[in-house]
């Protein structure tokens, strides 16, 4: 009896295999090979139409001494994530703490705050933002009717790049969603305790409100960092990655070496040391973050 | 009590301040469709001088051979499948996690979450060169077959997590009573799980129609063209852009999102604020 009970369940386990096969032949053929891939790749002349041929570490090379391009790029990328990510995040949060004040009308207001996160990375918003910031755009008939000088939106290197984060940040709604669900978790007693002790209204925020929704913090920092390393279609459709390269992102360069020019071995490359930042990003967030985000759980999975 | 009070008013009007910022992009966008081109530039006025229709009747019927209505129906054409094919196999995938216990799931499982942070950038180039190989470029294949392999480790991660929610006890007992694996997996569980698969069926359905970048690089014949790539390419076409009707079919491309976010916003907020989802 028993031992028909073990075989039973073995036979049930092993179906879970077969459950996740799909995604075992998805994961192997369109995710580990791809990725191996790149890496050889990186390590090649491969121009698409011909076999790539090892040329060891020659792409780096040419990445990070000769290429005059890489490092305006690496530049604007960064810059790009450091004004986006803060930008986004500090947004959400503050909304979201106005909005946790047991406010009327939530629904209406969240509705309204979340509209712009429907369409990120789309293509008909990122035309939108163009005709807004033209020369002759709205914003600046806006800025001329309350007497403020005309601003070259997306004719100067360091504006283009401010207006296609404006894009990006527009688009805070969803983290201020994922904020304002942890904000009703922060337990009232804590506020209270802090009251009677004589905590004022900031001093309770940094001390409470901070650290108790700190692990939803830190995930949107990692999230949001990622995806702005990655950032392609506002650069490529807003501004063209002009003027002057000025918002010629890592993933425009990308785009432009392997589907442009067809050199997929030294795009490759460029997709590795995008790929290395966000190892080094996500890795020193979680050194830093160690001891400093609160688990309820005590951090377990 | 009054500081309260006023402290109540400042918010309201902080939030009315930036409610205007956040909705004031998407309501030029529709009156821009009813401007001239002398009154989307150079002009403050939001409502438009004349409110006629031509510009969504015009812009409609495209400038190529092909009318917008071809590239609507190009676009529902990859995502309607795609969503489907991404929500069929991630529950299917996720029930094989959350509910066996077969040889190796350990590993297996720290690969799928590995596989979270695997940015699309570093797979792209050769995801490229194999589906040139298969014959795939031009299709709408790139874009069903990764969805048919479950290729989506978010949503695999987060109906895994609603079906651990489920307690055990109401499969095992189906499946002591004789019921197959996956016959007690559609007649228990998958009436449970409709509410997270409606959520990851929406996100799915929101990002792949947005996407940009898979479609520029996979489809470039024009009979193919998505609404994305058709919009990207009327703006670069003509010297003489009529904005106005960009703007008309821009618009008119982001309805589907708004109604569908309006007809489901429980599912969008619970599925933001529930798995980290982000729109």
């Amino acid at each position: 009896m028993r031992l028909k009970k073990i075989k039973k369940y073995r036979k049930k386990d092993y179906m879970g295999l077969v459950y996740i096969a799909p995604w075992l032949i998805g994961f192997l053929l369109l995710q580990l090979y791809p990725f191996l891939s790149s890496l050889y790749y990186s390590f090649t002349d491969y121009q698409f139409f011909n076999d790539p041929s090892w040329i060891g570490i020659q792409n780096y090379k040419k990445l990070f001494t000769t290429d005059p391009e890489f490092y305006n790029s690496l530049k604007v990328t960064i810059v790009y994530t450091l004004y986006t990510v803060p930008g986004k995040l500090i947004m959400a949060l503050f909304i979201a703490v106005l909005l946790n004040q047991n406010l009327k009308h939530i629904g209406v207001i969240r509705t309204i705050y979340y509209l712009p996160s429907l369409f990120s990375g789309s293509v008909a918003v990122a035309i939108l933002w163009k005709l807004l910031f033209m020369d002759e755009g709205t914003i600046n008939s806006l800025l001329t009717s309350i007497h403020l000088p005309k601003v070259q939106w997306l004719g100067t290197t360091s504006t283009a790049l401010v207006t296609i984060c404006l894009l990006e940040i527009w688009q805070f709604g969803s983290s201020m969603v994922m904020f304002l669900a942890a904000l009703k978790q922060v337990p009232v007693s804590l506020y209270e305790a802090a009251s009677l002790d004589g905590a004022g209204a900031v001093k309770k925020f940094f001390h409470i409100t901070i650290p108790q929704i700190s692990p939803i913090i830190f995930f949107n920092i990692i999230m949001q960092s990622i995806t702005a390393l990655q950032n392609f279609t506002s650069s490529f459709v807003v501004t063209g990655g002009g003027p002057n390269k000025g918002t010629y992102v890592l993933g425009m360069k990308l785009y432009t070496d392997a589907f442009t020019y067809f050199k997929m071995g030294y795009a490759s490359a460029t997709s590795w040391v995008i790929f290395g930042m966000i190892l080094v990003i996500t890795l020193l967030l979680f050194r830093f973050s160690s001891g400093k985000v609160y688990y309820e759980d005590g951090g377990d999975f | 009590m009054r500081k309260i009070k006023k402290n109540k008013v400042l918010i309201y009007l902080i939030i009315a301040l930036v409610g205007v910022l956040m909705i004031y992009p998407i309501l030029w966008m529709f009156l821009a469709a009813f401007k001239t081109n002398s009154e989307i530039f150079g002009s403050v006025k939001l409502l438009p001088g004349s409110w006629s229709f031509d510009a969504f009747v015009n812009g409609w019927k495209g400038t190529g051979r092909y009318s917008f209505g071809k590239f609507f129906l190009n676009t529902f054409a990859i995502v309607v499948p795609t969503t489907l094919l991404t929500v069929v196999s991630c529950m299917i995938v996720a029930y094989g996690f959350a509910r066996f216990n077969f040889p190796g799931k350990k590993l297996l499982f720290g690969i799928l979450i590995a596989t979270l942070m695997l940015p699309n950038t570093v797979i792209i180039i050769p995801r490229y060169t194999l589906f040139n190989k298969f014959g795939w470029l031009n299709t709408y294949l790139p874009f069903y077959i990764p969805a048919l392999l479950a290729c989506y480790p978010f949503f695999i991660f987060m109906l895994m997590q609603f079906m651990r929610g489920i307690p055990r006890e109401l499969d095992e007992s189906a499946y002591m009573d004789g019921c197959g694996t996956l016959r007690t997996f559609i007649s228990i569980l998958l009436p449970l799980l409709k509410p997270a698969l409606f959520s990851a069926g929406l996100f799915q359905f929101l990002w792949t129609y947005n996407d940009f970048f898979n479609s520029l690089i996979y489809i470039n014949s024009v009979e193919k063209y998505p609404i994305s790539l058709a919009l990207r390419s009327a703006i670069d076409a003509e010297a003489n852009v009529q904005w106005g009707q960009i703007m008309a079919m821009a618009f008119i491309s982001v309805l589907p999102l708004m109604i569908l976010f309006f007809v489901a916003q429980k599912y969008f907020v619970e599925g933001v604020a529930t798995s980290g989802l982000k729109g």
